[in-house]
């Protein structure tokens, strides 16, 4: 196997960086902001050379450079295939952007550099989860991204940030717990905790219950982290009290990055998945995608309706994969399993971006007005151009209105389940965007059009920073939807999907050495 | 905070140097017998704890903020990056690789980089638990105010 060098570069340099911010930061005026720009414009570059040279096999990385003894691994691998690398590109796109429209917003905080340094630990915190080919330490990583992030939701220290950021540790802290209590048990029981490894050994065992109740645990644990619809009771608050540009980073990469990643990695990967657990998953996915969305209905707090619908946007990218795997162990027909798993990674990447956009433009509004009240706010649209223009494109795009992304991905998802003869859910799917379209245009109304409300008269367009970033994102919500265009479409999207569906590709880490 | 009674202040003034040097013992041990950089770093931290509440806060000279202490904990973590970061140059050029000699099994000076990386963490964690009690009496003070 060729060990790749450059791979544990994406967890050395967010982490160098959040540790030198916080001497170098007191010296020097202005470091926190530069490192951490070019540290994630750095790991997009790199992500995206990854990307265009291909991947075929998975690449790997012993860290120590540990030999495996008599074929047991002991090293620590890095694991960089076609999903771990299109995820990589996403979180340090998010990220790059969500830093560099910081740089003006965080102004009115008083600590900058734990602010810079904070966010740099949970990008290394997602970066790791996202490339570790072993269980324990994807919990160390997943502690590392979301012990940064509750001090992140918390930063503003008011009231309402405090109640906020105690229920997500509450919540998180129990998640953690029945995640590590699952990877205990699958210790005892394979005697590895290398997922490649414990895949191996799962495949050729026996039914096992433990095996069985270490996935619902497993299950449990990870839809805590994700927000799918029965634990999402910390999201609407933690998502609406963080600064905006982490609010855009929770909502559009970390719930992706360390709930719906691991779960896809660990089900399709690592379990020998059997159709109860597909059926459970998808179940839960169409469940957060209807409830999410009735509940972001009656929201009259901008960030709060968006982080419902973070929820119900999840339910959609969670039913793609389940159809997909309801497919794959009815040995139904593969292509259309395929076309699902694509439509609901599609729908990932799609909502990191909208979401993402949707999230820095209402921190726009409320950094210039001081309000998240949409009966206080309105008109605007003329005062605040980039950001309403933004804005609106994000909306659309939400909505699945054509020409933008999300129009494609939840039509890849209802194709899909019409195909595979899921009626259903297509028609749950259809009601819900047109659901999705109802808010949203509430939202646009009740911000940027209408009345000029007298308290917000006199104000201007966000800076340069804020409006970059904002404007970026647009841009890309447009230009996502390239990704349905076939060529394209089988240089990014594919070399994806067949990582999941070939669980024997994965597997080649261990076997050349 | 004036500080307790002289006879608690003179027994913490006969038994700081040890528990201190009783830190730095686990610590630079950590690769021979049981402990290592946290156990011996939390010992580290709790002789400076012992001194500030038998002397009180005054003595010290408290400021507004944790300064110096955060700083060393950010330097402490920050050589264990680099540590690890080193060995992607020297040796075998992989990340966390071992890249010193081992020496001789049970020596105080072998296996190679991992009493560095234990006294790295060491440093790390006696900061780190200082800077957050300082945080509290700071934060105590401010409240008292």
């Amino acid at each position: 196997m060729i060990m790749e060098p450059l791979i544990p570069l994406y967890v050395i340099l967010p982490l160098g960086a959040a540790f030198l911010i916080p001497v170098i930061g007191r010296l020097i005026k202005g470091f926190q902001k530069t490192i951490t720009s070019l540290v994630f414009l750095f790991l997009l570059g790199l992500s995206i050379k990854f990307i265009i040279s291909g991947i075929n096999e998975p690449l790997s990385y012993r860290i120590g450079g540990w030999e495996p003894v008599a074929g047991i691994p002991i090293a620590i691998y890095f694991i960089l295939d076609g999903l771990s690398i299109f995820m990589l590109c996403i979180v340090n796109l998010i990220a790059f952007l969500s830093g560099f429209y910081a740089i003006s917003y965080i102004k009115k905080f008083t600590a900058e550099n734990n602010f810079y340094a904070l966010f740099s630990l949970m990008v290394a915190g997602m970066n790791g989860v996202i490339l570790t080919g072993d269980l324990f330490n994807l919990f160390v990583f997943l502690e590392i991204a979301v012990i940064a992030s509750y001090a992140l939701v918390a930063f503003g220290i008011e009231k309402e940030e405090l109640e906020a950021s105690f229920k997500y540790q509450v919540l998180g802290g129990l998640a953690s717990l029945l995640i590590l209590f699952s990877i205990g048990l699958l210790y005892w029981n394979t005697k590895t905790l290398n997922i490649a490894d414990i895949a191996t050994i799962v495949k050729t065992g026996a039914y096992n219950k433990i095996l069985i109740f270490s996935q619902l645990v497993l299950l449990a644990g990870f839809g805590l982290k994700a927000a799918i619809i029965p634990f999402h009771a910390w999201l609407p608050d933690a998502h609406s009290s963080a600064p905006s540009p982490i609010s855009s980073m929770l909502s559009g990469v970390l719930i992706k990055a360390i709930g719906i990643y691991a779960i896809i990695r660990l089900f399709f990967n690592m379990f020998a998945i059997s159709h109860e657990v597909a059926l459970t998953l998808t179940t839960l996915g169409v469940l957060s995608m209807v409830i999410g969305s009735l509940l972001a209905i009656g929201q009259w707090d901008i960030k709060r309706m968006l982080a419902y619908s973070s929820i119900s946007q999840v339910g959609y990218i969670i039913m793609g994969i389940g159809i997909g795997l309801l497919i794959l162990t009815t040995n139904g027909n593969k292509t259309i399993a395929a076309l699902s798993i694509f439509g609901g990674l599609f729908h990932l990447v799609n909502h990191a971006v909208f979401k993402g956009l949707l999230f820095l433009s209402a921190g726009a509004v409320e950094h210039r007005t001081g309000i998240r009240d949409l009966n206080k706010l309105g008109g605007l649209s003329g005062k605040m151009p980039i950001t309403s223009s933004s804005s609106l494109i994000a909306s659309l795009a939400i909505s699945g209105i054509p020409p933008f992304n999300g129009f494609f991905s939840k039509l890849v998802i209802i194709i899909a389940a019409i195909q595979g003869q899921f009626y259903w859910l297509a028609g749950i799917a259809i009601v819900i965007s047109i659901i999705t379209l109802a808010y949203f245009l509430k939202l646009q109304k009740n911000t940027f059009y209408g009345d000029v409300k007298n308290k917000i008269d006199n104000i201007k367009e966000v800076p340069f920073t804020m409006c970059f970033s904002m404007i970026v994102l647009a841009i890309l919500c447009v230009c996502l939807s390239l990704l349905i265009i076939p060529g394209i479409r089988e240089a990014v999207i594919e070399p994806v999907v067949n990582t999941l569906i070939n669980k024997a590709n994965y597997l080649l880490i261990l076997s050349e050495i | 905070m004036n500080g307790m009674t002289p006879i608690v202040k003179k027994v913490t003034q006969l038994i700081v140097g040890l528990i201190f040097l009783y830190g730095i013992y686990i610590i630079t041990h950590g690769h021979l017998t049981p402990g290592g950089g946290f156990a011996g770093g939390a010992v580290v931290a709790g002789s400076f704890i012992l001194l500030v509440l038998a002397y009180g806060s005054d003595i010290l000279k408290l400021k507004k903020r944790e300064e110096g202490s955060s700083v060393v904990e950010s330097l402490g973590i920050f050589l264990f990056i680099v540590l690890a970061f080193a060995a992607i140059f020297i040796g075998t050029k992989v990340f966390f690789a071992n890249y010193l000699p081992k020496g001789v099994i049970g020596e105080l000076i072998s296996a190679g980089v991992i009493p560095l990386y234990n006294i790295a963490v060491g440093i790390e964690v006696a900061a780190a638990l200082f800077t957050i009690f300082l945080a509290l009496v700071i934060y105590k003070e401010e409240v008292l105010k």
